[in-house]
């Protein structure tokens, strides 16, 4: 099981704004391991989704280019005081991470 | 024989369901395009039709990167029904960096951060009401964030 996510979330008006924060290496693969010489092994999130109240508002597919512990936001309309957002996330190596909040 | 015809039927109907699915509905992470090594091959595996570039596409990236590691991406469109965001970083070994599928409550709105090894130019290309749009800026990278 991958690290929780960090999900900050706020209502501002008809639209929610949601960042999160997902602690994970991001390997590319193309990085030399310093003291082996050989390269780290890709590891890295190929998708997270994002669900309010259960429906899908979001979902990102991400190559080996998003940067170390990827930081991503987004909005969307119809959310409101007490909902549930989860966040989820898959890397290539089979490992995921869940988080859920309520809206303030 | 009568078992044969049943996969058969089976089989047919199948794949029938699989091609009703929009083509722009991705369902599952296009692979190929993320794996692609150059951006025609991303654009290609990705996406049919013809790109226009749109003032409606707003592309938020610093000009210079200092730390190609970690460069701030923000892509917002006044566009309706989007459908997805992408963004391309043209030099990157893998330009395909992240695609973001939208829903019907999505405000097409997104940032991420992401690494760049050179500098390039990154484009986002926002896919709405089935057409293809897109703004490009180059960015110079002090650092490279791909190798050690």
């Amino acid at each position: 099981m991958g690290k929780p996510i960090k999900i900050r979330a706020k209502i501002k008006g008809d639209i929610a704004e949601v960042k999160a924060l997902m602690p994970h290496p991001m390997e590319s693969g193309a990085r030399i391991d310093a003291d082996t010489g050989e390269p780290v092994p890709k590891h890295y999130i190929q998708e997270v989704i994002c669900k309010h109240n259960g429906n899908i508002v979001n979902t990102a597919y991400w190559g080996t280019a998003v940067s170390k512990n990827p930081y991503m936001s987004f909005k969307f309309k119809g959310a409101k005081s007490g909902d549930k957002l989860e966040i989820s996330w898959k890397d290539n190596t089979g490992d995921s991470s869940v988080s859920e909040i309520a809206f303030k | 024989m009568k078992l044969q015809r049943r996969a058969l039927i089976k089989g047919l109907f199948t794949a029938a369901a699989v091609l009703a699915v929009p083509r722009w509905l991705f369902a599952a992470r296009p692979d190929a395009a993320f794996d692609a090594d150059s951006a025609e091959g991303v654009l290609g595996d990705l996406f049919d039709g013809p790109i226009t570039e749109s003032d409606q596409v707003m592309l938020k990236i610093p000009d210079i990167a200092e730390n190609g590691a970690v460069v701030p991406v923000t892509v917002s469109t006044g566009l309706a029904d989007v459908e997805s965001i992408s963004v391309v970083v043209l030099n990157n070994p893998t330009p395909l960096a992240a695609l973001f599928e939208m829903s019907p409550q999505s405000v097409p709105d997104i940032s991420v951060r992401i690494k760049m090894g050179e500098s390039s130019a990154v484009q986002a290309i926002v896919k709405a009401g089935g057409k293809l749009y897109s703004s490009s800026k180059e960015v110079k990278v002090t650092i490279g964030g791909c190798g050690g």
